[in-house]
């Protein structure tokens, strides 16, 4: 009776291949799509296109973190002309996207974006393999001394203090809850950054925080939001994916929300206040240019309110009062001259 | 530590223990009903992520929860049918077909996902009833008495299985499938059958399971479940295949949970021991599975398929 077994397998891991090469499919049609209509507008140029690959964790409209570099690629897509953009997102294993990374580069792919500290590990070890393809890396500081890897970041500690700052002149209760994935990097920055300008403003404000050990856990997001409004918090804000979970608690509880990484405003229209969003073509316009000189990595980049990488929207529904808007731009220019230090 | 025992914050980490633990119910009372019957399905997880996506898709399209938990349920039910024949008929390895589902599950719901909606939008998400009388009672009734419907419903199913299971002859079939299918099938049950019957049913409850939390966290997104379905499965040995001893893995799983996060947002729990108390309830739910499952025995059959004859 081996035989039954064996073909009940692999049917089921044929499937699974099928969903998995239709998930590529995906992205890639729409890639071609923004490529085609990008493409035909350079009429004059018959020469080979300039070549973007994505790898991202998440999926690539998560209105958080991966989508933020998407947004940014397109952007520089539209502005270069003759671009081609494959995007693989969802690589939330770091194996797949090692497979990803590797298989752009073995390609020719001109530039490939590595999105996720992660990745860093995988992509060492692939770079020094393809001396002629530019990688560029993040959110990270480090190059690994390789002549190409360019590395980004962003301040989003400052967008942060400015959001806290917003949040502590708008609470009434003075109770302020801020849901965290896991404490590192960008996640770790942006929540710092946010408590340390909410007690700038009102040093007798309680600023909770509970990071809630997972990138991805939905539901522990929101009652890690939940746990905020026990404790009397009436704004809220957090970052990374799951944060979808704490926004749905807020808006059934009527607490105010601040997004970051991407703006989160139709998540919720009536409780967001204002997002960061991160606008990595600022990064990515300098690399390009680095590119055509010749230099195809060594730099570390990092975004902020002062060179216009960091922005803060905020939500023309929320009838936000004059003063606390008057605050809030007090404070980004504050940073941008660095009067204020956001750390 | 005096804030902890306020009685909001009490009140809070029950209701928040209560609402974590509804979906593992489900899922972990469905497994059971496959376990007791010999077949081990692993795949709970994507089945539990196809129906997440098909509830929260029927309720953004209808505007109707209920509609959403129908859909749900009707989408596991196809894939619990789907594992029977994987399991059942063809006798596929249980310890690697239902990983196959899964990665199917997985992959399928964010595929449909990114095709069919996209950017995240949220839906309608259930509303709280509070039970009459009972939802009065001073913190007993903020704790137990003012949760959605789903919440009733999960509980419910417990003592449900507990008759199903123990006081109907579909249940003693069960049983008795599970611990010697050659005696039952020389009995005249059908094996090939009752197997299908348990399977579908899980399948139908991880559906329900995966519904119910989309559409209480009122968003979908790539793999939103997190891997709960794989808990499930553990709370079965946990819960020694007895529907009362699910229950109390999934509420002990839940409460854990429930506490960390409130100790943290308390300030009660330092910031750097914040990564390693993330690992608590994993870590308390498998020491108890330790200390108490050790006392039970699993259904003898367990993983192997049955022909007839052999």
């Amino acid at each position: 009776m081996k035989k039954p077994r064996f073909i009940g397998i692999a049917v089921l891991m044929a499937l699974a291949l099928v969903v998995a090469a239709c998930g590529d499919d995906d992205a890639a049609d729409d890639t071609t799509a923004a490529t085609t209509a990008a493409t035909t507008a350079e009429t004059t140029a018959p020469a080979d296109p300039f070549r973007i690959a994505i790898v991202a964790p998440s999926a690539s409209n998560d209105l958080a973190f991966s989508q933020s570099i998407v947004d940014a690629v397109d952007v520089i897509a539209g502005e270069m002309g003759n671009v081609e953009v494959q995007v693989t997102d969802g690589t939330f294993v770091v194996e797949d996207a090692a497979a990803a990374i590797r298989g752009y580069a073995d390609e020719g792919v001109d530039l490939v974006i590595a999105h996720g500290s992660q990745y860093g590990g995988s992509l060492a070890e692939i770079a020094p393999d393809f001396p002629d393809t530019a990688f560029a890396w993040g959110t990270a500081a480090d190059t690994f001394g390789l002549a190409n890897v360019f590395s980004y970041e962003a301040a989003s500690d400052q967008g942060g203090y400015v959001m806290g700052v917003m949040g502590a002149a708008l609470s009434e209760s003075g109770v302020i809850g801020i849901v965290g994935p896991i404490e590192v990097g960008d996640a770790k920055l942006y929540v710092d950054g946010y408590a340390a300008g909410a007690l700038a403003e009102n040093p007798d404000a309680t600023v909770n925080i509970n990071y809630t050990g997972s990138f991805g856990d939905v539901a522990l997001a929101a009652e890690a939001a939940q746990a905020h409004l026990a404790a009397g918090a009436d704004v809220l804000t957090g970052t990374a994916q799951m944060v979808v979970g704490a926004v749905g608690v807020a808006n059934d509880n009527e607490m105010l929300w601040f997004g970051t990484q991407a703006n989160q405003t139709s998540l919720a229209p009536n409780i967001v206040v204002a997002s960061q969003v991160y606008h990595w073509e600022v990064a990515l316009r300098d690399i390009v240019s680095k590119m055509e000189a010749g230099t195809l990595g060594g730099e570390v980049y990092s975004i902020d309110l002062a060179n216009g990488g960091i922005v803060i929207e905020f939500n023309d529904a929320f009838d936000l009062p004059a003063d606390v808007l008057a605050k809030a731009e007090a404070a980004i220019a504050g940073i941008e001259s660095g009067a204020i230090t956001t750390g | 530590m005096s804030q902890l025992f306020t009685e909001t914050v009490l009140i809070a980490i029950v209701a928040s223990g209560i609402r974590l633990a509804v979906p593992l119910l489900l899922a972990s009372l469905g497994e059971m009903y496959g376990q007791r019957s010999g077949v081990l399905n692993l795949g709970v997880d994507g089945i539990m992520l196809l129906g997440a996506f098909g509830g929260y898709y029927a309720v953004l399209r209808s505007g109707n929860v209920w509609f959403g938990l129908v859909v749900g349920a009707a989408v596991g039910m196809a894939l619990g049918l789907a594992s029977a024949v994987i399991s059942v008929t063809l006798q596929a390895e249980q310890g690697i077909s239902g990983i196959g589902v899964f990665l199917f599950g997985l992959g399928m719901s964010d595929l449909l996902f990114q095709k069919m909606v996209g950017t995240p939008v949220p839906i309608t998400s259930f509303s709280d009833v509070h039970i009459p009388l009972l939802a009065d009672i001073p913190v007993l009734g903020g704790m137990l008495f003012q949760h959605s419907m789903v919440v009733y419903l999960a509980f419910a199913a417990v003592p449900v299985s507990f008759f199903v299971l123990n006081r109907t002859t579909f249940g003693m079939n069960i049983r008795a499938v599970g611990e010697n299918p050659e005696a039952a099938d020389s009995l005249g049950v059908s094996v090939t059958r009752v197997r299908y019957a348990t399977v579908t049913i899980g399948g139908t409850m991880a559906g329900f399971a995966g519904a119910a939390l989309a559409i209480d966290l009122g968003i979908f997104q790539q793999n939103l479940t997190n891997a709960a379905g794989f808990i499930a499965i553990a709370l079965v040995y946990f819960g020694a295949w007895r529907p009362v001893g699910v229950m109390a893995g999934a509420l002990l799983y839940g409460f854990v949970n429930a506490l960390v996060l409130q100790l943290k947002t308390l300030g009660i729990i330092p910031r750097s021991w914040s990564d390693i108390a993330a690992m608590a309830p994993a870590v308390v739910t498998i020491l108890a599975l330790v200390v108490v499952a050790q006392r039970f025995r699993q259904p003898a059959a367990l993983t192997k398929p049955f022909t007839r004859g052999s």
